[in-house]
């Protein structure tokens, strides 16, 4: 329990006869990054907003740290709604000391922070600016600063990347990256399954207001894995060595690149095949140039989850 | 804006003053034929108006005098066997047609003069007439014995007059700018953010209490500048501003001629100190605070239902309308009876007791009617407030359509 920072209980919530989280639990631990997945309409900003107090569950609890939630934990929450914008007509630093005392900061701590973020992102002399005479990617860091300045235990991304051009990108994938080594926790939604691939170590699927799946990224896969094999062969023989193969286990048409031209396959395994009976009796047959296990990505895990449920 | 409005709307004023003062100098001549030769005596010039006196010619070479001579008019009374039977004989000839007030000046002149004739022709002696007439003021008293006056209603009904229309125009345009600064929140989509951070009943009560208070202090920086101003205005220039309202000042200086009307002047000097002041100062506070805190939260809750201004005609209907109403009520029946049923209904009224309470208390109302009044006032606030964040809730994070009364009835079941 004390392992996790936040745990979302059997967490309900209806919009009148619109059902938008059915029982959903959730675990994030501390100092991971989670990816909580799923496609649009599914629930995931519901259960974000439950979070940050902003909508109250029908049904179920939040614990933060192992306590119920309270008021004052906004202060411990930094939030990047996926709907977001600032004050257009307003100066940026006034706007961030602003958001920031509101999170509880003092307006010195809250300078000192932002100087430091500044410095940090490459904003020098933007204090006086107005929202408005920022580019949208501009906004976005200053968007970001807000999110983080109050040094929050818990970060929550809704789609942090979209609006980001990739160098930008890039570089708020460092920043989060960062705050977790530091020991931040980040949750973080998205549609986007290369940057859970790079990111997230836990994930949780939500799909038509259930939970579907979660847990750590690599049981997941591990879960998902087909024991398939994607082999590359040299030989002259490969009419005979194809038919020897594809006499004994299960063969599928492959594609990747390498030097030579080889004969290209995915092997599937049964259940008391070891991938090493399959590496000998492939050396046996031919010349062995390629072997490697077929993982499956974020992307497909998502894709067939979603289309099973 | 804050320092720069008061200066125009002082400026617009002694603008007004002055073209509407340049606008009465000009002079004019006005040729008199008159063939009956009744009425020609009676024209006596004025500062601004020149009588001419044509005789013996007939009337189309009196028009061609007056053509050439380019003077304003001709009146033309027609010869008659019968003097008393002129009535129907007058006409006035001009290029431009002329104002009301000259034909209604001439009018009276001429008809002064025929009714003084006939009764001198039936024998009746005019200067006993004129002795004959009485002029009777009631001396007004409360049981209480403090005097009253017809002056003294009219101050009253100035006071609340004022008052009332005060907290209307109040609440029109600071219930517009939280409403507007709701909208702004939700287009500018930093609603999500601050309210992450706050909770939506802290986000609109803010909000209302901060733009009530710059409302306040915006409203009293133009009440002080606009006053200074005027004063400067008037003693540099000279432009007396009660010109602007010429009848009533002719009328207020018959009326100091008459001693017994000085007299009556310093009653409403006096009155204006009997006036329940400290009542009025009071209730006026709390009122128009009450009354504008109401409605606020009805414009709040507007600004979060919609996405843009242009959505907020068919919400905003149902807001405005009572806040006319009271103000018609006030006018109209609270003048007619301020203690009347209807303008006594209507100040408990929690959407126009605002307005109609602070237009009757001037008259003295009861301190319990007052007491009750605003109780249910507060009491609504309370309830519209409670109503009003339920819809807020919802309403800030919704965006796209347009919601219709039916949704919003729902957003209200469902938070």
């Amino acid at each position: 329990m004390t392992n996790d920072l936040l745990v979302a209980d059997s967490v309900s919530k209806s919009y009148g006869d619109f059902k938008a989280l059915n029982n959903v639990s959730i675990s994030v631990p501390k100092g991971s990054i989670f990816g909580l997945l799923g496609p649009n309409g599914a629930g995931k900003t519901t259960l974000i907003r439950i979070i940050n107090q902003i909508t109250m569950p029908d049904q179920g609890k939040i614990l933060l740290d192992g306590a119920p939630l309270k008021p004052i934990d906004i202060q411990n929450i930094g939030y990047l709604p996926e709907e977001r914008g600032l004050y257009k007509s307003m100066k940026v630093g006034e706007q961030v000391l602003y958001l920031a005392q509101l999170k509880g900061m003092t307006k010195q701590d809250a300078k000192i922070r932002l100087k430091y973020w500044f410095d940090k992102l490459e904003i020098g002399d933007w204090w006086n600016k107005k929202i408005q005479e920022l580019s949208k990617g501009q906004a976005q860091k200053i968007q970001f600063i807000v999110t983080v300045l109050h040094q929050p235990k818990l970060l929550i991304f809704d789609e942090p990347f979209s609006g980001f051009d990739p160098i930008n990108a890039n570089l708020i994938k460092d920043e989060i990256l960062q705050l977790r080594d530091e020991g931040a926790t980040v949750i973080f939604s998205t549609h986007r399954m290369e940057s859970v691939e790079e990111l997230c170590d836990h994930i949780a699927l939500i799909h038509k207001s259930n939970k579907v799946l979660d847990g750590k990224l690599t049981d997941v896969k591990r879960q998902f894995k087909t024991n398939t094999f994607e082999v590359g062969l040299q030989t002259e023989q490969v009419e005979k060595v194809t038919e020897m193969i594809k006499s004994r286990y299960e063969v599928f048409p492959a594609s990747f690149k390498n030097l030579n031209d080889d004969l290209k396959m995915n092997i599937k395994l049964s259940a008391n095949n070891t991938s090493n009976d399959l590496l000998s009796f492939l050396t046996s047959q031919a010349e062995v140039h390629h072997f490697v296990e077929v993982v499956p990505s974020a992307s497909d895990i998502f894709i067939q989850t979603v289309k099973n449920n | 804006m804050t320092f720069v409005s008061p200066l125009i709307m002082v400026a617009l004023i002694a603008v007004v003053a002055y073209l509407s003062q340049l606008n009465n100098d000009k002079e004019r001549t006005i040729a008199i034929l008159d063939e009956s030769g009744l009425v020609s005596n009676i024209f006596e010039n004025t500062e601004h108006t020149t009588y001419k006196i044509l005789n013996g010619v007939s009337l189309e070479s009196a028009k061609d005098v007056v053509k050439t001579e380019e003077d304003f008019g001709l009146l033309y009374i027609s010869a008659s066997a019968d003097s008393t039977k002129v009535v129907d004989r007058v006409r006035f000839f001009s290029d431009e047609s002329p104002s009301l007030s000259i034909i209604s000046d001439l009018e009276r002149k001429i008809e002064k003069k025929l009714s003084d004739t006939k009764l001198q022709l039936d024998g009746v002696d005019l200067e006993k007439i004129e002795a004959s007439k009485s002029s009777v003021n009631i001396a007004q008293e409360t049981f209480s014995g403090e005097k009253t006056s017809k002056l003294d209603s009219y101050l009253k009904l100035g006071f609340g007059g004022a008052a009332g229309y005060m907290l209307f125009m109040f609440i029109i345009i600071y219930g517009n700018m939280i409403m507007r600064s709701v909208i702004e929140e939700k287009t500018s989509r930093i609603i999500e953010v601050i309210i992450s951070s706050v909770k939506p009943i802290q986000l609109m009560m803010g909000k209302i209490i901060g733009t009530s208070l710059a409302g306040i202090t915006q409203f009293a920086i133009w009440l002080v500048l606009g006053g200074v101003l005027v004063f400067v205005l008037t003693a540099i220039f000279g432009i007396s501003l009660s010109e602007l309202q010429m009848p009533q000042q002719q009328m207020m200086q018959d009326a100091m001629a008459d001693p017994s009307v000085a007299n009556e002047v310093q009653v409403a000097v006096q009155s204006f100190f009997n006036l329940p002041l400290a009542n009025l100062a009071i209730a006026f506070m709390l009122f128009f605070v009450g009354g504008f805190l109401l409605y606020s939260s009805l414009y709040a809750a507007v600004g979060a239902a919609v996405d843009n201004e242009t959505d907020t005609q068919q919400f905003m209907m149902p807001i405005i309308m009572p806040l006319i109403l009271a103000v018609y009520v006030g006018i109209f029946t609270v003048i007619e009876d301020p203690h009347g049923t209807v303008s006594t209904i209507f100040s408990f009224i929690p959407l126009t007791s605002p307005v109609v309470m602070l237009m009757r208390i001037p008259f003295g109302v009861p301190i319990w009617q007052q007491i009750l009044s605003l109780v249910i006032l507060l009491g609504t606030f309370a309830f519209t407030v409670w109503f009003a964040a339920k819809i807020y809730r919802v309403g800030i994070l919704m965006y796209g359509k347009k919601p219709s009364y039916k949704e919003i009835y729902k957003w209200i079941r469902y938070s």
